[in-house]
């Protein structure tokens, strides 16, 4: 960890931790944004984390702020107890909600088992939550899951859609162009104005996506709509 | 309860506020007025909080019929107003009675115009924020940024407040060729040379292509030089140059991280002046550092203060 300091906007400065993309970063970021937000308190106006870095919006004057960064994250240690939650997300691997899936395992030589069990059986990190409400940017998936986005976007993706592009992995929170490689669905709501803390994952959490049969997945709520049905 | 009937409006009319705070790490984006400044005196007007519910009016096609006597204020574009057929300029909070029509046309200066009404338009809070992101489906009268309909009522509360006006010399102008204040960014070290001259001493042009977003800005190629970057949060008003080094300003819809360099972020006050300028228009950057931006943007708040 190598702390940086950066001037992104008038009110605002990028905190900069790491240079790449890892697992490994995230009990540092968990630790970070939790020592900036008390740091900051009713001064925080918004805490944007990603991958690497921390965006820090405040009412208080640049230098004053910059002041703080580095003074609440002095001695920061890594947090790899308290912070992240764990979530198992029920999927229904199926090609007709899921039409990239036969793809990826005529791609990667592998049977459709074989891809819905690589997929399922690790733990993914939540990097970070963009593009939508509750979209959360998880992984790494297996490499040899790892796909380029689509050529040509889907103007609508289906809510639920768990989907693949390189090797990071996310569910769709609410119908919306996509153009990620897809794979099964959720019933899981992830986004819901009506829940504590909005969004089911926040960042920093873990997630395992659970592969459920046709009976569970209706059972629990689930809309089996085939993808075509939305065009 | 005091209620306006809508006879006509577009999708470009929409409940607006100061914006959606504090839920940013979940990937819900900021909305709020784009040119915050006539916000603010539309509801300085008529003594509200200067953040609370107005509709934004953008390009005109808008008109409502009153229920009951009330007192609105205009700030903001002139969209050639008409309460019947008297002509309304904006700047000022107005009467007007039972039946009475008021109907924004067309641009005359500016692009956006504000309505504001005494207490707030009633919205659905979503997240803290009645501001209309139609992509996310959040704010709005109903909170699910449904669109206004024809027939439907804006309601308020307020009762009504002294007639005034903005005081002339604290009108901003809509100029023909602003000159927009960019705080240099992070990555600014990271472009050409010729880039970096050509940024800050160019006319761009707004392109057609612009939304609630961003706007994308037409002139010569610039070109980024660093390595590719990761995803990170984008502040408003962030100045990023895609692959093609034609620039997009990010505006208060914008998605909340990317991974585009950015040559700064645009300022408040130039991101008011910048929400009033029409497709085709030009515009020039000017550099500045991040403390004196700040600087002077809180003198400018003194005004309301």
């Amino acid at each position: 960890m190598k702390l940086r300091i950066e001037v992104v906007a008038i009110d605002s400065l990028m905190v900069r931790l790491f240079d790449a993309i890892d697992e490994a970063n995230m009990p540092w970021m968990l630790a970070a944004s939790q020592r900036l937000s008390a740091a900051f308190g009713e001064h925080l106006v918004d805490l944007v984390p990603s991958y690497t870095t921390l965006m820090v919006q405040c009412d208080l004057p640049p230098g004053q702020a910059r002041a703080l960064i580095i003074q609440a994250l002095e001695g920061l240690q890594p947090d790899t107890g308290s912070g992240g939650r764990r979530h198992e997300i029920p999927v229904w691997y199926d090609a007709s909600v899921g039409p990239e899936l036969p793809v990826l395992a005529a791609r990667s030589g592998l049977s459709e088992q074989e891809v819905i069990r690589l997929h399922s059986e690790r733990e993914y990190p939540v990097f970070a939550l963009g593009f939508a409400p509750g979209f959360g940017f998880m992984g790494l998936v297996d490499e040899r899951l790892a796909s380029p986005r689509l050529s040509t976007p889907r103007k609508r993706v289906a809510a639920g859609s768990v989907g693949i592009a390189e090797r990071q992995t996310a569910a769709y929170p609410a119908v919306s162009p996509g153009g990620w490689n897809l794979i099964g669905r959720t019933p899981v709501r992830l986004f819901d104005r009506e829940r504590e803390g909005y969004s089911l994952l926040q960042p920093g959490d873990r997630v395992r996506f659970v592969a459920v049969s046709h009976a569970e997945f209706m059972a629990l709520g689930g809309d089996d709509s085939p993808l075509e049905a939305l065009a | 309860m005091t209620q306006l009937m809508i006879e006509a409006s577009t999708a470009l009319c929409q409940l607006q506020d100061a914006g959606r705070f504090g839920v940013r790490h979940l990937g819900v984006t900021q909305g709020g007025a784009l040119d915050w400044v006539a916000m603010n005196w539309a509801n300085w007007l008529l003594g509200n909080p200067l953040g609370a519910p107005v509709i934004e009016v953008a390009l005109g096609g808008f008109s409502v019929v009153a229920e009951q006597n009330c007192v609105l204020a205009l700030a903001g574009a002139d969209l050639d107003a008409r309460v019947d057929d008297q002509p309304l300029l904006p700047w000022r909070s107005f009467a007007l009675a039972k039946g009475q029509r008021l109907t924004l046309k067309q641009p005359k200066q500016g692009v956006r115009a504000y309505l504001a009404a005494p207490g707030g338009f009633q919205g659905e809070a979503v997240l803290g924020s009645c501001a209309t992101v139609v992509r996310e489906e959040l704010g709005g009268i109903d909170g699910r940024a449904v669109a206004f309909g024809k027939g439907q009522r804006l309601a308020f509360a307020g009762t009504l407040p002294a007639l005034r006006e903005v005081p002339e010399a604290l009108r901003p102008r809509y100029l023909q060729k602003p000159v927009l204040d960019l705080v240099m960014g992070a990555q600014i070290g990271d472009f050409s040379g010729m880039s970096l001259f050509e940024a800050f001493n160019s006319d761009w042009t707004l392109d057609s292509r612009a939304d609630r977003m961003g706007i994308r800005l037409l002139g010569p190629q610039l070109v980024y030089q660093g390595r590719p970057m990761i995803s990170e949060g984008i502040p408003l008003g962030a100045v990023q140059v895609p692959p093609d080094g034609q620039p997009i300003v990010l505006l208060n819809d914008r998605q909340t991280i990317g991974g585009y360099p950015r040559l700064g972020a645009l300022t408040p006050l130039a991101l008011a002046q910048l929400a009033q300028c029409m497709p085709g228009a030009a515009l020039r950057f000017r550099a500045v550092v991040q403390e004196e931006a700040w600087r002077e943007q809180q003198g400018y708040l003194n005004r309301w203060r």
